[in-house]
């Protein structure tokens, strides 16, 4: 599975990509994808378009974890959904193991397919209620017509034991089981081509908190025994900071901030990051009592018509003249630390 | 749930377990549970047996012959040897005050003599069949009111299940190919079925009906053949209900349409379908393995419920005469004998007995909707 990869850190001087040794699993470059918005009764033509991601660019490595967080409808989903080909980019490029995937159709994407899979965020709907568990799991196989009925059934049961589930379980339907144990049966479904890299739509959102971290741990386990590269699509701060190797923080449609993780947490640079880490708690009373909040007045702009200039000007609390005209780039402040402000220096 | 080939012995237990945990299985526990659904379900059989073998009954003894099914007079109850000035039993069976007091009994020897001494000459009495004449009744032209029930069962429950089948795949395949594929192509099928909505139902059906008859009568004076001719022919050997069939279907497939595709877009932007698509499955596996078996519950419900609506126009239909051909038995045909000669007061049973078996049917067919989505509701299940 793991290809070299030499022919492709040739062109990875541009953009985000830093000099480094270890090797990208996915690159995604000036990526956009604008929905349209149509009107008309019979001739329906395009109005205006939901600009759900706006020129994103970042690159995830080998075996690494990356965060995505950002509050809701700032296109956090529609990043790992359009990574996979689920959604059609309008623009951009996307490179999976040095392959541009983005112009892909038919046998090859479907070949594409196997290399990357999905786990959702509502366990309730990811699961085919007229589908048993043995079916379900069994369906990447299926569809890409791997191995006899007996091998099938009995790569289904090892996935089961994989995800912590007892195999009897495959004629079984996905009602009868809690939310943590479906979300098991998706992560099996999803390992079930032996992918390399994983979408991980907000897959504990949904979840009891004491479940949420047996997924969490889970899906560790599975990162250290199969080597997967996650991307962790999530809104909870502190389960980002546990469990993701860099995180990428997103605002409306943009990327504003990435960085490791420590140094996020540590070091927040673009005052909306700020902003969503001055609001997680801290379990320290004595420094729960300093902690100052940072309120952002107003609500998100309607990404139809997005602010010009930066996209956080409308609310941040530190905006100059220059915020209004002129939309700041991503910018490397500090090795590995990029930021897309102004007022950062 | 059948046990898969080649499996290991399973225990009982585990059989019951596998049993347990099928939607299909389980929509059925449910529906058993439903004490009202259930007897409609047995009522139903009931009647479709009846109505299937009709011919039987009528064979054996019970009921004399077909009754009335093909022409005046051709349904002999007496077993009476036609005579020129042939008599109406019907009338001959109403007692001074010109009331028939037979309509829900049996003939007694009594009377049966005492219509013989007036009309006919009957052959050698047959002490078995005299007893099971006219068991309920009959019209005025002497069929057998019970006979003319069952063979009109037949035109109701074949009206019923045609309409509803023809209704469900037409609108099913509509819906889903308008939902799925949705855009350009949902916009302007959809458009089409609101162009259609706009025709009102029953005023349409009639005048097909009409155009129909007009259509039958013109080839008949010129005595064309072809494949008009053909399907004239046919509808003639159906007994009108060909054209009924397609009356009824060139609308009814609407709302099932809507229907199917609102639950098309419903699902189809579930998780699991973007799962599938992930996974890279064919449009074809999406459609028939994750969007049919999810979106045709609800469906069938909807057309179990629609049944009686459909029995209900053939009824109308054949009431005000343009639904099935003059002979052939039918509900709504019986119905308007009283329209036609009377006897609302003096004959009840002409009124009465189709009457019920219109009700008891279409009444049957509602409780089974109403058991069945109760099973198929997925908020029943907690899902």
């Amino acid at each position: 599975m793991n290809q070299p990869m030499s022919d492709t850190q040739a062109d990875q001087v541009t953009g985000t990509t830093p000099a480094t040794d270890r090797k990208i699993l996915v690159e995604v470059k000036g990526l956009k994808k604008y929905f349209p918005i149509k009107s008309g009764i019979l001739f329906q033509r395009e109005v205006a378009a939901v600009k759900a991601v706006d020129n994103v660019s970042f690159h995830i490595y080998e075996g690494e974890t990356l965060g995505l967080v950002g509050e809701s409808g700032c296109g956090k989903s529609t990043t790992g959904r359009t990574i996979l080909q689920l959604y059609e980019a309008t623009a951009g490029s996307i490179k999976f193991q040095g392959q541009e995937i983005t112009n892909l159709k038919g046998a090859q994407l479907r070949k594409m397919r196997r290399e990357m899979q999905m786990i959702f965020q509502d366990p309730y709907a990811s699961l085919n209620p007229r589908m048993s568990v043995g079916r379900i799991v069994a369906e990447p196989l299926v569809v890409h017509n791997i191995g006899t009925k007996q091998e099938r059934e009995d790569r289904v049961a090892e996935l089961l034991e994989l995800v912590g589930l007892n195999p009897y379980f495959v004629r079984r339907y996905p009602h009868e089981f809690s939310g943590g144990q479906r979300q098991r049966i998706g992560l099996a479904r999803a390992l079930a081509l032996n992918p390399e890299f994983i979408v991980a739509d907000e897959p504990i959102s949904a979840l009891d908190v004491s479940i949420q971290a047996q997924v969490v741990n889970l899906m560790q386990k599975l990162q250290e025994t199969l080597g997967l590269t996650y991307l962790f699509i999530a809104h909870d701060l502190s389960m980002v900071r546990h469990l993701c190797d860099r995180v990428a923080v997103m605002y409306l449609g943009k990327i504003v901030e990435i960085a490791e993780s420590e140094e996020l947490y540590t070091n927040p640079l673009h005052p909306y990051t700020q902003a969503l880490l001055s609001a997680v708690p801290v379990p320290d009373p004595v420094v729960e009592e300093k902690r100052q909040r940072i309120i952002l007045k107003g609500d998100v702009p309607s990404p139809i018509n997005p602010p010009t200039g930066c996209n956080f000007n409308t609310r941040c609390p530190v905006s100059v003249d220059m915020c209004y005209q002129e939309d700041p780039g991503l910018i490397e402040v500090q090795p590995e630390h990029w930021v897309a402000c102004h007022r950062v220096d | 749930m059948a046990v898969a080939e080649g499996a290991e012995p399973i225990s009982l237990q585990e059989q019951e377990e596998s049993q347990r945990s099928n939607p299909w299985f389980d929509a059925w526990r449910l529906f058993r549970r439903n004490k009202a659904s259930m007897v409609a379900l047995g009522v139903i059989l009931l009647i479709v047996f009846i109505a299937v073998t009709a011919k039987l009954w009528t064979n054996i003894g019970l009921i004399d012959a077909r009754g009335g099914a093909v022409a005046r007079h051709t349904v002999n109850p007496l077993n009476v040897a036609p005579q020129d000035s042939y008599p109406d039993p019907g009338l001959a069976a109403r007692d001074d005050q010109g009331r028939n007091p037979y309509w829900c009994g049996w003939l007694t020897d009594e009377a049966l003599v005492s219509v013989q001494d007036k009309y006919c000459s009957l052959p050698e009495p047959d002490a078995e069949k005299k007893q099971w004449v006219w068991l309920l009744g009959a019209d005025s032209n002497g069929k057998d009111w019970l006979t003319q029930t069952i063979y009109g069962a037949q035109v109701s429950l074949a009206v019923g299940v045609v309409g509803a089948t023809m209704s469900l795949v037409v609108g099913l395949i509509y819906g889903m190919i308008s939902g799925f594929y949705g855009g350009r192509i949902d916009n302007a099928m959809m458009r089409f079925v609101d162009f259609m909505y706009g025709f009102p139902t029953l005023v349409f059906i009639i005048l097909m009906q009409v155009y129909f008859t007009e259509v039958a009568r013109e080839y008949q004076d010129q005595g064309r053949g072809g494949i008009v001719g053909f399907i004239l022919d046919l509808n003639k050997d159906m007994g009108g209900l060909l054209f009924l069939f397609i009356a009824l279907g060139v609308l009814n497939w609407i709302g099932m349409a809507r229907h199917a595709r609102g639950l098309v877009l419903s699902y189809r932007s579930k998780e699991f379908v973007e799962a599938a698509r992930a996974v890279g499955a064919s449009n074809r596996r999406i459609i028939f393995i994750h969007l049919l078996p999810n979106i045709i519950g609800p469906l069938i419900v909807l057309e179990t419920l629609a049944i009686p609506g459909y029995i209900f126009t053939e009824a109308f239909l054949s009431f005000i005469g343009l639904g099935v051909q003059p002979g052939t038995p039918s509900w709504g045909a019986m119905i308007s004998e009283v329209r036609q000669r009377g006897g609302f007061f003096s004959n009840r049973h002409i009124l009465l007995v189709p009457s019920i078996a219109l009700v008891i049917t279409t009444l049957s067919f509602n409780f089974l909707g109403d058991g069945l989505r109760d099973a198929f509701d997925p908020r029943m299940r907690g899902t």
